[in-house]
This record gives structure tokens, C-alpha cells and sequence, in this order.
């Protein structure tokens, strides 16, 4: 298979412990998410805070070592990859990052961070470099002489920018973005939304779009991965979920996401209770002590995933 | 409907590289009683320097209230000594401040910050103020409010510690509530949660609630009244239904656009050219005009805020010379 196969990712970490003291424990932070992404398409990761929405997409492109799982790229195991492989691996698969704060080194010109993965990975001449950084920097619409400037003299908006542009400059295949608009205003957030729609447009992008945003989601995706407690529980067209979504997360995500119309204000069940935490998830399945539907069954057991459509899986007892 | 709060051409400087600069200005705003008021806009439009300035807490130096009044059943609180605003802010009018991390002491329980403010203010012995916190959490919907009022903020989660922001500020039985983004910082789920929870202590305590968002979603949601504000000024206010039916100045219509939706296929994303210009660099004329598609010469005049041609019997009125009032020409 081309592009991108997820299988079974696990992630977990070790906390306490050591010289610390306290008992060790284990977070299960990424327990069970599958996934692909086909060349040129746009996969959804959404679900709230601490779901593993962001570990797992480090996992993915081996930013910290998965627990457990496979991840192929064009049929290439990313684990077994001789070193010759994953160096071209590692240029092919891009990663863009939540905060364009912090993400870029502040001591380094917009032109030595545009030229520095090119000059890792040892493509071309210093012409060249220079030619491919000021090719990539008007295509996300900054000015040449925002080259020998440096991070903090720019925008959230145009850090952003920057931080695309030091993604694609090594003209991936695949980018993984983890949030890369949600730090930003509804505008700003807006132009980013548009570039990216570009970018993808031109080029044979595929991308891994981690986000909390269902709007942001739906306008940027064509399948979608509803992640909770680190477990995808729902995934499948896009459209089919924000309109008839089947999980009761999934319902619950998509009631709760606020829409600017005042004749459609919506009551969803009024639920109790905080997300469990990953050192300690429920028994069963994950969504139990919350889920205003559960049912005995719900507590002993962890549904698996069902194809309840083409392309559409849940994972929940009432399917 | 007699305003309860009344702030009328209320302007806030800030003094940037020797110089005055207006924050805010000339804002104009009422709020009755069990009405929810949303004021919203991008970051840097003056959200935050209009509540701080309602309750006159900005900085000691370099900040000032230029112009205005803000009128609170009958008094100018742009005129009261620091004492008896102290005692405003204590009984009639509260605050819920954007950052609630940085607002609670972590090194007191939840119930010892709640019971404290109820000693100061209503003078209640420490028993009695530690009983009304547990009720107070209960109120607010925090599970299990006898354990909880024995804990720690970094024992709350982050729906839940902003939940004991809005207890602290209940306390006293405000008649005001000013929420400056209240559950920017929390997932759609929680923030679902505590928008209904205001709701719901907007009804049964007839307070007036000033709700601070850039989220028009989240205004959709909840609000009675919207005032949209830009680069410092009010620039459209009107009630929430008509507002997201008509919305009469480009910057409204422009935020609309630009806001991806849940609910229906986005092909028409709009993003707004250029951002929110700083208090130093406002242009001459109206401020949106370099970002505005429908920008004509005639924008060079700066815009008042004014009633809207086509508004029928509403209070509908927007900052925009496109959209003002025929009758005034004639
Ligand atoms: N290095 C680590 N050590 C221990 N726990 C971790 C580590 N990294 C993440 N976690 C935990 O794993 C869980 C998943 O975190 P993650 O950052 O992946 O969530 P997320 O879905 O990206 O959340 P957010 O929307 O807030 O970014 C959380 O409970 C987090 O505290
Ligand atoms: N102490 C200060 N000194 C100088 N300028 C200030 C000060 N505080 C605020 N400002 C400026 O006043 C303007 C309005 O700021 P304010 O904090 O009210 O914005 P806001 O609408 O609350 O934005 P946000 O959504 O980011 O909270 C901004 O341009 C800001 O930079
Ligand atoms: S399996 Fe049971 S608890 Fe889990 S989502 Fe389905 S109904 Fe709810
Ligand atoms: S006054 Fe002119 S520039 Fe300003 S909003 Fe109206 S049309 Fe646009
Ligand atoms: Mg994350
Ligand atoms: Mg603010």
C-alpha cells in the first residue's frame, strides 16, 4: 500500500519511580489507534485534551519510540528501515508544530532555517539551498526580506508561515501537523487554513492533521479519527461524522462544539464527571463513566472496532 | 430596561515610548439585570482593557482612564476613592480573570479561598464561610463538594478549577458578573458545561453577565446581546439573534466567514487580509478600512457608532458608513 499504515500504536511512559521514589506507574497515553493515510489525502486526528493525540502522532514519525504497533510508509517498516531508508524516510515525512513560538530556534536567521534541513540531508549546492529557500518562503506568501530577519520580529500568524515552510522546503510527501491553528486568531487562523488548502492543491501533499477543532476538521479533512483516552473510537468520511456521528463520544464532541447560530442552540446530555486519566483508565470500555448510554456489558468488556459502513468504523457495544 | 451597569464613552490609555495611546475608546455599553451581554473580537481588540477598566484595575503606572462614566445604580464609579471601589468589587460587581492558573493560590485549599472572600465581605465566621464554600462548589456543579473543599487547586482539573473561579466570584452575590474568556482554555465537552452552568446562574440569580469571548460560536451559544469590538472600539452591537441573521458591519460578516463550521461544508472559508493593528499604529479614518473589501475614499472620515438603515424597531447599530442611517444625510 502507498502512503502512510498505522496499526495498532501503543505509546506508553513511565512515570515515578527511580530516584524520585513514589510507586512506578505507567500512563497509557497511546493504547490502541490504527489508521492510514493514502497519498494525497487528509486524515483528522480529533478528540480533547490528553486523548494521546499528540503523542501519538510523535510516535508515528518515530519523534519518541512507539511501545508497541506497526507504521509502514509505502510499505517501508519505519522500525526495521535500514539506516540508508529512514534518512529518506525522515525527508519524506514532515512534522509541523502546535506553538510557532516555540518551535523555531529565535537565534537562527528565517534563511538558515529554511536552509539547514537541506544542507542535513544533503541536497544541493548552496545556490541551490538558496534558490529552494526563496522559492518556499514566497510560496507561503512572506516577503523576500523577511529572509535575514529573525522569529520573534514576526507575527504569530507569520511564525506559523515559517514553520510550514520549514516543513516543506525538503518537499515531503507526508506532513504530520499537530495543531498548527489552534494558537491562532479566527482571521490569522483563516489565512493558514487557505495556504495549507493551497499547498495541498500544488503538491501531492498527504497530510495527518491533529486537531480539537471539528469545524477546523471538517473544513480540512476528508476522513476523520475521533481519538478518546487513546483509543480511536469512531473513524470514516468526514462528512458522514460531523453530520451522523455513531459514537456516543463522538455525539457528545459533536453537540458540544459551539456553532455561530443563535436558533440552533443545542442541550446535549447534561454529563457528569471529568476524562479519566491514562494512568488509571476505567475498566471496559473507555468512555463508560460517561457515556450517558452505557450499559453493563460496558464496564467489563472493550468493545472492538465494527465496520458499521464503507470506510466507517466504531468502536462501541451498541453496534 | 433600566441598565444596571451603564458604561458611556468610557476611553483607556496606556502610555507606550512617552507617549498617551487609547486602548479603548469612546466604548459605550449597558447591561441590564438576567442579561447576558458578549463582547467579542480578535486578540488586541480591547476585551480585556474595557473589564479591567469597568472595575478599575489596571496597572498603577502608565495607565489611565481618559474619558467617561461608568454609572452603577446611580453612581460614577470612574469617581469613587480606592476604598469604596474596593467594596464595589467585593459585594456588587465581580470578576472571572482570563487565566484561572495563575488566579487561584496553590498553596491554599479551594475551600479556604472561597470561605475567605465570605469573612471579608459578609463577615461570616470561618465555620460558617467553610459551610457556604461547600455549597457554593455544589452550586457551581463541582462533584463531590464536601472532599473537594478540603483540596488543593492542583487537584482540580482544568473544567473544575474554572468552575471554582466562578464560586469565588459568586460568593458575594454579584449583580454583575464580568467573564473575561471563562472557558477559552477548556475542551468543547467542559466548556459546554460551564457555559450552562452561567446560563443557568444568570436565570436563577437575575445577574447581569458581561461574557468576554473571541468565539462566535461560543456568543451564539449563550449570549443575550452582542457588542463586536475592533482595534479598541465597539464597531456593531445588536441582539444576538439579529446580529447572526444581519450582521451590518464588514468586520462582523468578515469574522463570520472567516470561522470554520461544524455544521455545514466549509468551501467558503474567507480569511481577513493583515491583522488587528496596535494601539500605536491605528490608521487615520475608519481602522478596519486596510483590511476592508468594501473600502472607499469616503472611509478616510472616521465612522461613528449609529443606528443602521434597514434595522425596523431594534437597537441595531454599527460603526461603518456604508451601513449608517439614511435620515442623517437627508
Ligand atoms: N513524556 C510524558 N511522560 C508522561 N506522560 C506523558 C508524557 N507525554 C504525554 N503524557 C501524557 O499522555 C497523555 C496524552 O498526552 P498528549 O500530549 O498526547 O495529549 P493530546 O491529545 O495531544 O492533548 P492536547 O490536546 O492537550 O495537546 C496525557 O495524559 C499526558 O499527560
Ligand atoms: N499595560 C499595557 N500597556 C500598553 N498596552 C497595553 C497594555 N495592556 C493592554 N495593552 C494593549 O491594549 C490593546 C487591547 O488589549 P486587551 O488585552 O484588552 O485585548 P483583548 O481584546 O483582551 O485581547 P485577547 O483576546 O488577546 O485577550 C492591545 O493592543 C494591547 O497590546
Ligand atoms: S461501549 Fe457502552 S459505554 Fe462505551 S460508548 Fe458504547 S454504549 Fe457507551
Ligand atoms: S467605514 Fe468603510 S472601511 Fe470602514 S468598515 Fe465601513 S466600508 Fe469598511
Ligand atoms: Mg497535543
Ligand atoms: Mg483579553
Amino acid at each position: 500500500m502507498t502512503g502512510l499504515k498505522v496499526e495498532s500504536l501503543k505509546k506508553h511512559f513511565t512515570i515515578g519511580g527511580g530516584f524520585l521514589g513514589g510507586k512506578a506507574r505507567t500512563v497509557r497515553a497511546v493504547e490502541n489507534v490504527s489508521l492510514s493515510v493514502a497519498l494525497g489525502s487528509c486524515v483528522g486526528l480529533v478528540g480533547e485534551s490528553g486523548c494521546g493525540k499528540s503523542t501519538a502522532s510523535r510516535a508515528i514519525l518515530r519523534l519518541e519510540e512507539p511501545t508497541a504497533g506497526r507504521v509502514t510508509f509505502d510499505g517501508i517498516d519505519v522500525a526495521s528501515a535500514s539506516p540508508a531508508q529512514m534518512r529518506r524516510l525522515r525527508q519524506r515525512m514532515q512534522f509541523i508544530f502546535q506553538d510557532p513560538y516555540a518551535s523555531l530556534n529565535s537565534r537562527r536567521s528565517i534563511r538558515k532555517t529554511l536552509e539547514e534541513p537541506l544542507k542535513v540531508h544533503g541536497i544541493g549546492d548552496p545556490a541551490e539551498r538558496r534558490d529552494r529557500a526563496e522559492a518556499i518562503l514566497s510560496e507561503v506568501g512572506l516577503p523576500q526580506d523577511a529572509m535575514d530577519r529573525f522569529p520573534h520580529e514576526f507575527s504569530g500568524g507569520q511564525r506559523q508561515r515559517i514553520g510550514i515552510a520549514r516543513a516543506l522546503v525538503l518537499e515531503p510527501d507526508l506532513v504530520v501537523a499537530d495543531e498548527p491553528v489552534s494558537a491562532l486568531d479566527v482571521s490569522v487562523q483563516a489565512q493558514i487554513l487557505r495556504l495549507l488548502d493551497d499547498l495541498r492543491d500544488k503538491r501531492t501533499l498527504s497530510f495527518l492533521f491533529v486537531s480539537h477543532d471539528l469545524g477546523v476538521i471538517r473544513h480540512f479533512c476528508d476522513t476523520t479519527c475521533v481519538m478518546y483516552l487513546g483509543h480511536v473510537v469512531e473513524s470514516g468520511p468526514t462528512q458522514e461524522i460531523m453530520d451522523d456521528p455513531a459514537h456516543p463520544y463522538t455525539v457528545l464532541l459533536r453537540q458540544s462544539s459551539p456553532i455561530p447560530d443563535p436558533a440552533n442552540r443545542v442541550d446535549p446530555p447534561r454529563i457528569a464527571g471529568e476524562i479519566p486519566s491514562p494512568a488509571n483508565p476505567p475498566s471496559g470500555c473507555p468512555f463508560h463513566t460517561r457515556c450517558p448510554r452505557a450499559f453493563a456489558e460496558c464496564r467489563e468488556s472493550m468493545p472492538a472496532a465494527k465496520e458499521i459502513a464503507p470506510g466507517r468504523q466504531v468502536a462501541c457495544h451498541l453496534f | 430596561m433600566t441598565a444596571l451597569l451603564d458604561i458611556r464613552g468610557l476611553t483607556t490609555e496606556f502610555r507606550v515610548n512617552g507617549r498617551w495611546h487609547a486602548a479603548i475608546q469612546d466604548v459605550d455599553l449597558s447591561l441590564a439585570a438576567n442579561e447576558t451581554l458578549a463582547v467579542v473580537g480578535e486578540s488586541g481588540s480591547g476585551k480585556s482593557v474595557t473589564a479591567l477598566s469597568t472595575l478599575r484595575l489596571l496597572p498603577q503606572a502608565g495607565a489611565r482612564i481618559g474619558r467617561g462614566e461608568i454609572l452603577f445604580e446611580g453612581r460614577d464609579l470612574a469617581k469613587l476613592s480606592e476604598r469604596q471601589m474596593a467594596k464595589v468589587r467585593g459585594n456588587d460587581i465581580a470578576m472571572i480573570f482570563q487565566e484561572p492558573m495563575t488566579s487561584l493560590n496553590p498553596t491554599m485549599t479551594v475551600g479556604d479561598q472561597i470561605a475567605e472572600v465570605l469573612m471579608i465581605h459578609r463577615g461570616m465566621s470561618h465555620g460558617a464561610a467553610l459551610n457556604e464554600a461547600r455549597d457554593l462548589l455544589d452550586e457551581v456543579r463541582v462533584p463531590d463538594p464536601a472532599r473537594r473543599v478540603t483540596e488543593y487547586p492542583h487537584q482540580f482539573s482544568g473544567g473544575m478549577r474554572q468552575r471554582a473561579m466562578i464560586a469565588i466570584a459568586l460568593a458575594c452575590r454579584p449583580k454583575v458578573l464580568l467573564a473575561d474568556e471563562p472557558t477559552t482554555a477548556l475542551d468543547v465537552t467542559v466548556q459546554h458545561q460551564v457555559l450552562t452552568l452561567l446560563d443557568d446562574l444568570k436565570r436563577e440569580r437575575g445577574m447581569g453577565v458581561i461574557f468576554i469571548t473571541h468565539n462566535l460560536g461560543v456568543v451564539a451559544q449563550i449570549a443575550d446581546r452582542v457588542a463586536v469590538m475592533y482595534a479598541g472600539e465597539i464597531v456593531e452591537t445588536a441582539d444576538c439573534t439579529r446580529l447572526f441573521a444581519n450582521p451590518a458591519h464588514p468586520y462582523t460578516e468578515a469574522l463570520l466567514r472567516a470561522m470554520p463550521r461544524v455544521d455545514r461544508r466549509a468551501d467558503t472559508l474567507e480569511p481577513i487580509p493583515g491583522s488587528v493593528p496596535s494601539i500605536t499604529g491605528r490608521p487615520a479614518g475608519c481602522y478596519f478600512a486596510p483590511r476592508c473589501g468594501y473600502a472607499r475614499p469616503e472611509c478616510g472620515h472616521h465612522p461613528v457608532l449609529g443606528p443602521i438603515s434597514g434595522a425596523g424597531g431594534s437597537d441595531h447599530q454599527a460603526r461603518c458608513i456604508l451601513r449608517a442611517k439614511a435620515e442623517e444625510a437627508a
